[in-house]
Order: C-alpha cells, then sequence, then structure tokens
C-alpha cells in the first residue's frame, strides 16, 4: 500500500514541476527516438553482415600454416587468387552462361508482361499466376525435379526418345550441362521478372494507350517504343539482379553434382569453387580471399552495366 | 452502318488476336507447370515403376500413401523432424526479421536524422554482397561462440533482411501521412506509442508482404543451412531433400530412395504453394511498392 501511495505522489510532484522539462524531455526523446528505432536492425546487421564481412576481409590477407600457425602474408592469397585458373575458369563459364541466359529469360518476362498488360489475351489471371509459381519452388527442389526429368535412367525425355528410336538426349553430359542449368533457372525466374516488370506496366497511366492509337500506333509499336522505353528502370532492376545471381550462382550446380559428378567438378562455378575450398580443402584463408574476388567481379559487372546502358537511360527520362 | 461493320471486324481482329496471344502463352504455361505435374505424378510410383513406366503419366496403381508412410518413416521419421524445424526457423526468423525491417523502414520514412542517407545506402548497397564471402565466415564466427550446430545459427543470420528495410521505408512513405502522427504528438503521445497504437495498424499490410518474402526465403534458403547446419536432426528440407538425393544417386537406385526424394519434395513445397496461393495479393503488392521507387 504505502509504495502505491509514494508512487503516486511522485507523479503528482513530477506534475507539479516546471512545464519546461517534460517538454525537454520529449524534444530529446523525439531526438533520438529514429536511432532507437533503428537499433535493434542495425545490431544484427552488424553483427551478421558487417562484422563478418570485415573477419572474412581480415582472415584472406593470413595463412595457416602447418608450422607457425597463422601467418600474415599480406596480398598473397589474392595473387593466388588473380592467378587461379579454376577460379577464372568459373567466372568465364558464368558469363557465358549469363550472356545466354539472361537475355532470353528477361526477353520472355518482358513480352509476356507486355502481352498481359495490353489485355490481349484471355485467361490473363491464370497466366500471371502460373508464370509466378515456379519461384515459390525452392531451388533445391527444382533442380532435383528437372534433374531427374533430364535423367538418363527414368526421365520422361530419355523414355520418350527411346520409344521414338532417337538418340536420347543427353542433358546431363558435359557440352548440355550449361543449357541444362540454364533452363533450370529460365522455369524458376521468368515469372518473377515478368511480375516486376508487369507491375512497372500497370502503374503507367492508361491514357497512353488510347493516345497512341488515336494517333494511328500499333499495339506492338506502343509497347515497344513507348512504353519499353518508359519502364526502363524496372528492366535495368531485373538485369542487375540477374547479373548478380548468375556470377553467384550454387545451388542449381550443387544439386547437379550429385547426378553428375564427373561433368560438374568442384570448380563449376566461382560460388561451389569457394565452397570447396572452405569446407572440402579447410583452406579458409584463401576461400575468403576468392569470395572477395568474386565479389569484386559481381560489382564491376555491375557498374560496366550501368555504364553501357547509362545514355539509354538519360534518354528513358 | 458502315462505322458499325467497321467495329466488327475490329473487334473480329480483337478475338483472333486474342486466340492467337493465348495460344502461344499456353506454351509456356505448360512449361512451367510440367515439372511440378512429373513431380506429382511420380510421387504415385514406387520406385520400380519409376524406372519401368513413362515418367509424364500414371500408372494403374497408385503408390503415394506408401511413399507417404515411408518419407514420414524412414530413418525414424527424420522427415518429420526437418519439416518441424523448417517450419520453427522460418516462422521465427520471418517474424523476427520483419519486425526489425518495420522499425528500421519506418525510421527512414518519418524521420530525419544526422546519417540517414549513409546508413540507408549502406543497407541497401549489402543486397550485392555474394552470400559465399558472408555465409563462409558467419559459419567461423558461429563456431568461435560454439553456436554451430544450434537453431541459432540459421536464426539468428536470417534476422538481417536489408530489402525488407527497403520495403517497408516505400511502404511507410506511401502510406502514412506526416499529419497523422503530428497530430498524434500533439495530443501527447510518445513516439512509440505512436508507433505502435497508429502506425503499425496502418502498416499491416506492408508487414505482410514483408513477412511473406522473409518467410518463403527462410523456408527456401539452402545455402546457410548447408553450412551451419551439419547434423541431421537440425537439418532443413532442402539441406535434408539434397542429403537423399546424394544417397539415392550413389545408390543408383538400388536403395529404393528416389521415391523418398520425389514425395518428401512435394511434401515440402505444399506450404510453400498455398502461402503463394492464398496471400499473392501480398506478393505482388510487395514487387508492385518495391520495383520502381
Amino acid at each position: 500500500m504505502s509504495g502505491q501511495v509514494s508512487r503516486a505522489e511522485e507523479r503528482a510532484k513530477r506534475s507539479e514541476g516546471p512545464s519546461a522539462s517534460p517538454l525537454r524531455r520529449r524534444r530529446l526523446l523525439q531526438a533520438w527516438a529514429p536511432y532507437l528505432f533503428l537499433l535493434p536492425f542495425m545490431v544484427v546487421f552488424l553483427v551478421f553482415l558487417v562484422l563478418p564481412l570485415a573477419y572474412a576481409l581480415g582472415i584472406s590477407v593470413f595463412e595457416t600454416r602447418l608450422v607457425g600457425g597463422n601467418v600474415f602474408v599480406g596480398l598473397d592469397n589474392y595473387a593466388r587468387a588473380f592467378g587461379d585458373a579454376s577460379f577464372w575458369e568459373g567466372v568465364r563459364r558464368m558469363v557465358v552462361f549469363g550472356i545466354f541466359q539472361v537475355p532470353i529469360m528477361l526477353g520472355l518476362a518482358l513480352v509476356f508482361a507486355l502481352v498481359l498488360d495490353s489485355g490481349t489475351v484471355w485467361l490473363r489471371n491464370l497466366f500471371r499466376l502460373g508464370f509466378y509459381l515456379p519461384y515459390a519452388v525452392p531451388s533445391v527442389v527444382a533442380a532435383l525435379i528437372w534433374g531427374y526429368l533430364y535423367g538418363p535412367s527414368f526421365g520422361p525425355f530419355t523414355q520418350l526418345a527411346e520409344l521414338l528410336n532417337f538418340p536420347a538426349p543427353k542433358f546431363l553430359s558435359s557440352g548440355w550441362m550449361l543449357a541444362s542449368i540454364a533452363n533450370i533457372l529460365t522455369w524458376e525466374f521468368t515469372g518473377y521478372n515478368m511480375i516486376i516488370m508487369y507491375a512497372a506496366l500497370q502503374s503507367l497511366p492508361a491514357e497512353l494507350d488510347d493516345a497512341a492509337a488515336v494517333d494511328g500506333a500499333k499495339g506492338w509499336q506502343i509497347a515497344l517504343y513507348i512504353k519499353v522505353p518508359m519502364i526502363s528502370s524496372a528492366i535495368f532492376l531485373t538485369v542487375i539482379f540477374s547479373i548478380i545471381g548468375t556470377l553467384q550462382l550454387f545451388n542449381e550446380p550443387k544439386i547437379m553434382y550429385a547426378l553428375a559428378p564427373q561433368v560438374i567438378g568442384n570448380d563449376y562455378t566461382p560460388n561451389l569453387y569457394a565452397y570447396t575450398l572452405a569446407f572440402t580443402n579447410q583452406e579458409y584463408n584463401y576461400s575468403a580471399a576468392i569470395s572477395f574476388l568474386l565479389g569484386a567481379v559481381v560489382v564491376v559487372a555491375s557498374y560496366v552495366f550501368m555504364l553501357v546502358t547509362n545514355r539509354g537511360e538519360l534518354r528513358g527520362r | 452502318m458502315t462505322s458499325l461493320a467497321g467495329i466488327t471486324t475490329s473487334s473480329g481482329k480483337l478475338q483472333r488476336k486474342r486466340g492467337v496471344n493465348t495460344a502461344l502463352l499456353f506454351i509456356f504455361l505448360i512449361y512451367s507447370f510440367l515439372p511440378l505435374f512429373y513431380l506429382i505424378v511420380s510421387s504415385t510410383k514406387s520406385n520400380a515403376e519409376l524406372f519401368s513406366t513413362f515418367g509424364l503419366w500414371f500408372t494403374s496403381s497408385f503408390h503415394l500413401f506408401s511413399n507417404l508412410q515411408e518419407v514420414f518413416t524412414h530413418d525414424g521419421g527424420i522427415y518429420l523432424t526437418w519439416l518441424w524445424n523448417t517450419a520453427y526457423y522460418s516462422i521465427v526468423s520471418a517474424v523476427g526479421a520483419t519486425f526489425l525491417a518495420t522499425i528500421a523502414g519506418y525510421a527512414f520514412a518519418k524521420f530525419r536524422f544526422r546519417g540517414r542517407t549513409l546508413l540507408f545506402a549502406l543497407i541497401l548497397g549489402s543486397i550485392m554482397i555474394p552470400q559465399t564471402a558472408l555465409a563462409i565466415p558467419t559459419y567461423l564466427l558461429l563456431s568461435k561462440v560454439a553456436l554451430v550446430n544450434t537453431p541459432l545459427a540459421y536464426i539468428l543470420p536470417s534476422l538481417v533482411f536489408p530489402f525488407g528495410v527497403y520495403l517497408m521505408r516505400v511502404y511507410t512513405e506511401q502510406s502514412i501521412p506526416d499529419d497523422l502522427l503530428d497530430a498524434a504528438r500533439v495530443d501527447g503521445a510518445g513516439e512509440f506509442r505512436i508507433f505502435f497504437r497508429v502506425a503499425l495498424r496502418i502498416l499491416a499490410p506492408g508487414f505482410v508482404t514483408v513477412l511473406l518474402f522473409s518467410f518463403v526465403f527462410t523456408w527456401n534458403n539452402y545455402f546457410l543451412p548447408l553450412i551451419v547446419l551439419q547434423e541431421p536432426a537440425l537439418y532443413t528440407i532442402t539441406v535434408g531433400l539434397d542429403a537423399w538425393n546424394s544417397q539415392a544417386s550413389a545408390g543408383g537406385g538400388a536403395q529404393a530412395l528416389f521415391p523418398l526424394v520425389i514425395t518428401g519434395s512435394l511434401v515440402g513445397i505444399v506450404p510453400i504453394i498455398f502461402a503463394f496461393l492464398f496471400l499473392q495479393r501480398f506478393w505482388q503488392g510487395g514487387l508492385t511498392f518495391g520495383s520502381l521507387k
């Protein structure tokens, strides 16, 4: 009881005090409020993103030796990475992969988005949902299903070929593997990219079509010369995400490795190589250097793309 | 009369165009559904039938239930553990990540403070960082504090969702007028009270969208759990299915493990497909307000 009374008295005393004090307190709190709102996120951001990154950078300039333990080696690991054929072969493979796969995927996505947006199609909702559905499937499961579809032992394509007396398509052979993985990525992400472009198209003013049609423009002309430039920033975004995703490819080749270990080496993609270095060879220091070099390649590739398209972007605006 | 004829021909043309476009898109729709159809068909077959019958159609026998039973009892019912693990990790980290992203996004949208532009640029830029560059040092750091092979090893790093911060910032800017907050301030409400009593309710649709994104992301993730959870009892579905597949492929079908992988895959994507179909409004909402601003 007495505790309650004293608390009530305290409260009364506080409200009697000079009126500037609580106001000042509130001002102070308001100045601090954004930082308090940000604090929880910034803590996990620092601990689980900035810290690991800094740590990786730190260990990448060391080397663990049997004799002598951790030794500072400066940029030796990076020098080794620069001359590492496995790493660059992986990068080259991903560049080739991206040059073919990204335009096909994004081209299809753009065409579908334009067709759905133009309204010259039936069953619009079915297509929109159906194309997007594969994106909800985990990449591991997507790679597993396609791997079985490709499979030489019970894949339906092989069965069909045998039935028709054709030579069975060797989807999992070294000559076909890259295209087979490209198909999985296309299956997974065409709908996702389509939705991004479709959303951008839907936000364009509706009068656009009417105005252009009055001027005598055909449907495809409106699409190509008016709408595509107007959603260039959304298209740009999908390209950048595709470049980043391609260079970091890991899940699909990792799964395909189990189905065709003699085709997919441990260094098939740069990320797979970094993973193998760390967890099979226990070369954490060198693996960290490889990861950073890959990060640099990603940044350079994105930057080159931005430079190349810069002029078009400006004109589009 | 002439104008009427004009309309009918142009509408006839439109119908033909619609027919052609629909037919073309239908081809891609078949392509989109084919692997899922194959998964459903295959999950009704026994191991021997996978090899002996045509892959893209059902057989007279129906093994779905025995396959399901096999999935849930194999190896002491470990699949159920994986399913439970995946749900547990995904729900906890999605709720946590979404809450952190929401308050951070709100701060970026509704306050002017020192370091705002720099911090936001930093958070956005972090989306570009390769996952290996993070996952491997994360693993090393977690092993230093003995957190590897615990649920926290996967949950804690999954709380970082920079894209969610971005989405919530945009959503807050679009949905909460400054006047509303100022009115609440004039009424004497504190900042946290305003956020929890006024803002959070308005932000609910954006909250659900980010929740869905981070849930699906954690459910489907493979690389991080592969590294930080190396004990089968802690696996997620993706890592577990990969392990089963490796065993099945190594055994060359002798062990009858393929139906396990196939039916396990089907069960593993059912929750995601449902989340996707029932909450599609929120998926698309996220991409709409995320793509352009």
